[in-house]
């Protein structure tokens, strides 16, 4: 059948048809829905969100020594959790067939950085393929798990978001029939201290020498004739791009990313006036080309910045010569306001922005939509560096005693059981002065809201154990433990106020749900009595998007404030911040209507 | 329309208004007609009230997902003021079905930044097939605030070859059976709305 599919749902497709038994991962954008897409419609596969990547790793590790094929998925930081299995795992090879999925960010539409994570594989010795379109994302997921149990080695399956989130048209396979298989005990394989150790790395590089043939002869390195004295060296989404610009133009694809195919790639480069590498990101493939005395141009022409695109390709191309023109321009976009993202209406987050704003403390910040409060007009929130580190960044600055207001952690309740605990611990262990505020909405939302292990269900719907925070906390050693309610903001004021002011770690939990997921949430809308606001802008302070400056003006000509009663959800906070108090719940009758 | 053309088409709209499953509407009934079909957009922080750009392109084969700037045959916007920040990437003779929709942003209200008093006139000096329709009423009148994209895709649907029961045939593929009827109806008033203007 064909399908118009994402690359994400293309490769949920591949496991399917390779006969994964196991999937496993953690949320992050752009991999989420691989997994949401097994969950939903490929039932028969086992899948399961673990509470961080490195565990969701030693889970697909399990299941590959365990006789079933594994895939694990996760956004390029996430390989960096999962990096000590990753590059151990390299050394002790698969027993079923292993797929680590990166899903890359160029241009961080929704991540920290934008590392290359074509480099990770090289790093571990480990081939990894990147696809260009969906079909070659379900037709590599298939590939990938032959070559993993070929060569005995994990496989990455590196996509960008442009891969991961644009759709296709995809011609579904037949799922494959695979002989049973289950555990073997092979102690000098898998069991790594030194003396096995030693004796795998060995093995590691013969491997290489083995891939290194394999890529040379493999149809995923590929090359297109078409007569031309141009010669283009690309992959992934690059070389869309550049089939955009030079449709004419020879080509080598590059599918089978590590190691390269260089003997393939000299008579290519030889056989061919101009050799140019077109890659979106680093100069990898260019640097281990030219590292092997062939000699080739790429980012003299293109971008190491953020993703490629139709037209940048273009102007590399026009700088080098190759194309006389770059038609259209990048955005030049009207001068309008911005719009940036920004916390809902009605998300319990901002009431912890607003109590955090009025006290004046240092904020780490967390991963997750509450790393939103650093936009205007919140604007309030000091460090964002990965998952968890807002604990551990709040210890360190309170251990050089480096705000005199104190240091609140602000994190997310998926987060904080993803890498929070640890950094809870050490604030215990070293009796460290913060406040560590777990804003727990239970889901995690930033993502699209999925499970995780105190939301009461697992991936495949199934209800579950969940955690209990206040417990946990406990448990940790945390003597002064808070559950407030972040829709009353003097109660978040005094709370944290408190407990800033008072020695040792102190956890405080906000206990309102996301109004977005799992289920919207729409209390009684709130409105304006125009007559009686004052123009004072505080409830416009709070970045709310429900609120917007009224067409009316007061006698200062400031513009009185209106609600929009289709997207309040009735969380009150503007109405605890309005001095004239002209903010009230819409009359029932009216509401009815 | 020529066979070996790629049609480009974009939508674009504020999180959370829909502009995904308009896109999807469409990219379907495209691969329903027989054309090689890649769409494009990005999720993530676009979902909190961020803007939201989809990008289709179908064609006898096509290549990048990306609608080059400039190169747009078809603006959909839900959005005035979207409408306005995205009309350059139309071609000169492209057309515009944007929807009055006006979304403020908080950050508009603090002085600093300031949305524009009438984007439609702005719109109007800029583009020469132009349609503005005031979808939100129209969905209002059928009941549901949500068919806004259904409208807006009746809106653009003279300016493809589709046929109105493959548009109608993706529509009842894609909504949940008891808003089957109400989408159609949205469809249909929306294309009854583009002819009249």
């Amino acid at each position: 059948m064909r399908r118009l599919l994402s690359g994400n749902e293309a490769v949920a497709r591949g496991a399917l048809e390779a006969g994964v038994k196991l999937a496993v991962g953690y949320p992050g954008t752009p991999s989420t829905e691989i997994l949401e897409t097994l969950a939903e419609d490929y039932r028969s596969i086992y899948s399961q969100w673990s509470p961080n990547e490195k565990v969701a790793f030693e889970v697909g590790i399990g299941a590959s020594l365990g006789g079933g094929r594994a895939l694990v998925t996760m956004k390029h930081v996430g390989l960096n959790v999962a990096a000590d299995p990753f590059m151990t795992f390299a050394y002790t090879g698969v027993n079923a067939g292993f797929v680590v999925i990166s899903a890359d960010d160029p241009e961080m539409h929704s991540s920290q950085n934008e590392q290359d994570n074509r480099f990770f594989a090289k790093f571990a010795q480990v081939p990894f393929l990147e696809p260009s379109d969906s079909q070659e994302a379900k037709d590599m997921t298939v590939k990938a798990f032959e070559i993993s149990e070929k060569f005995d080695t994990p496989v990455v399956l590196r996509l960008t978001t442009r891969i991961s989130h644009s759709k296709g048209i995809v011609e579904e396979g037949q799922p494959v029939q695979l002989p049973e298989s289950g555990f073997k005990r092979d102690m000098q394989k898998y069991v790594m201290i030194p003396a096995n150790a030693k004796r795998r790395h060995v093995v590691v590089l013969e491997r290489l020498q083995k891939m290194s043939k394999y890529s040379e002869a493999t149809e995923l390195n590929r090359v297109e004739n078409n007569g031309s004295e141009i010669g283009i060296i690309t992959g992934g989404i690059a070389y869309e791009y550049a089939k955009d610009n030079l449709p004419n133009a020879d080509y080598f694809k590059i599918g089978f990313g590590f190691p390269l195919p260089l003997e393939k790639i000299r008579r290519f480069v030889a056989s061919h006036k101009i050799a140019l590498v077109i890659e979106e990101l680093e100069p990898y493939y260019e640097e281990i080309i030219n590292a092997a005395g062939i000699k080739v141009e790429g980012k003299k022409y293109f971008s190491r910045l953020g993703e490629l695109s139709p037209y940048k390709v273009a102007l590399g191309l026009k700088e080098a010569g190759i194309i006389k023109e770059a038609r259209g321009a990048e955005i030049a976009p009207e001068q309008l306001f911005p719009r940036p993202p920004i916390l809902c209406p009605g998300c319990p987050h901002r009431g912890a922005y607003m109590a955090l704003r009025k006290l004046g403390v240092a904020v780490t910040g967390d991963i997750g939509c509450y790393t939103l409060g650093v936009l205007p007009p919140l604007e309030y929130l000091d460090s964002c560096i990965c998952m968890g580190a807002s604990i551990g960044n709040a210890i360190g600055i309170d251990k050089v005693r480096g705000h005199p207001k104190g240091t609140v952690a602000v994190i997310g309740d998926s987060t904080f059981l993803h890498s929070g605990i640890t950094g809870l611990l050490d604030a215990v262990y070293n009796k460290s002065n913060v406040t560590i505020i777990i804003l727990d909405n239970r889901v995690t939302a930033m993502t699209g809201g999925q499970q995780h292990p105190a939301t009461g269900f697992t991936l495949m719907g199934e209800p579950t154990r969940s955690v209990n925070f206040v417990e946990l906390a406990k448990a940790l050693g945390v003597e002064s433990v808070h559950e407030v309610d972040p829709y009353d903001y003097k109660g978040m004021l005094d709370t944290i106020e408190a407990e800033i002011g008072r020695p040792g770690p102190s956890v405080i939990i906000t206990n309102r749900p996301c109004v977005l997921m799992p289920k919207r949430i729409m209390d009684r809308p709130f409105m304006v009595v125009a007559e009686d606001c004052n123009g004072c802008s505080a409830c416009f302070r709070i970045g709310c998007p429900a609120i917007a400056p009224s067409k009316e003006m007061t006698k200062h000509n400031r513009p009185k404030a209106v609600i929009d009663p289709v997207l309040c959800t009735g969380c009150t906070l503007c109405a605890q911040v309005c001095k004239p108090e002209a903010i009230i719940p819409v009359p029932e009758t009216a509401a009815a209507k | 329309m020529e066979n070996n053309k790629t049609t480009n088409i974009l939508i674009v709209g504020v999180g959370g208004q829909g502009v995904l499953l308009a896109s999807e509407i469409l990219s379907e009934t495209a691969m329903k007609a027989g054309y090689d079909v890649k769409k494009s957009e990005v999720h993530g922080m676009s979902q909190r009230g961020g803007v939201v750009t989809s990008h289709i392109k179908f064609g006898k084969k096509v290549h990048s997902p990306i609608v080059p700037y400039g190169q747009t045959d078809i603006l959909i916007s839900f959005e005035i003021a979207e409408a306005l920040r995205a009309v350059d990437w139309l071609k000169k003779d492209g057309r515009l079905v944007t929807s009055k929709t006006r979304i403020v942003p908080p950050i508009a209200t603090g002085g600093k930044f300031h949305y524009p008093d009438d984007p439609a006139a702005d719109l109007k000096r800029k583009v020469h097939h132009l349609v503005v329709m005031d979808a939100d009423e129209i969905a209002r009148e059928l009941g549901d605030v949500r068919l806004v994209n259904t409208i807006l895709l009746g809106g653009i649907s003279h300016s493809l070859e589709f046929a109105p029961s493959l548009w109608e045939d993706v529509i009842r593929n894609r909504v949940k059976a008891k808003f089957v009827d109400i989408n159609l109806k949205a469809f249909a008033r929306g294309r009854e709305l583009a002819k009249e203007a």
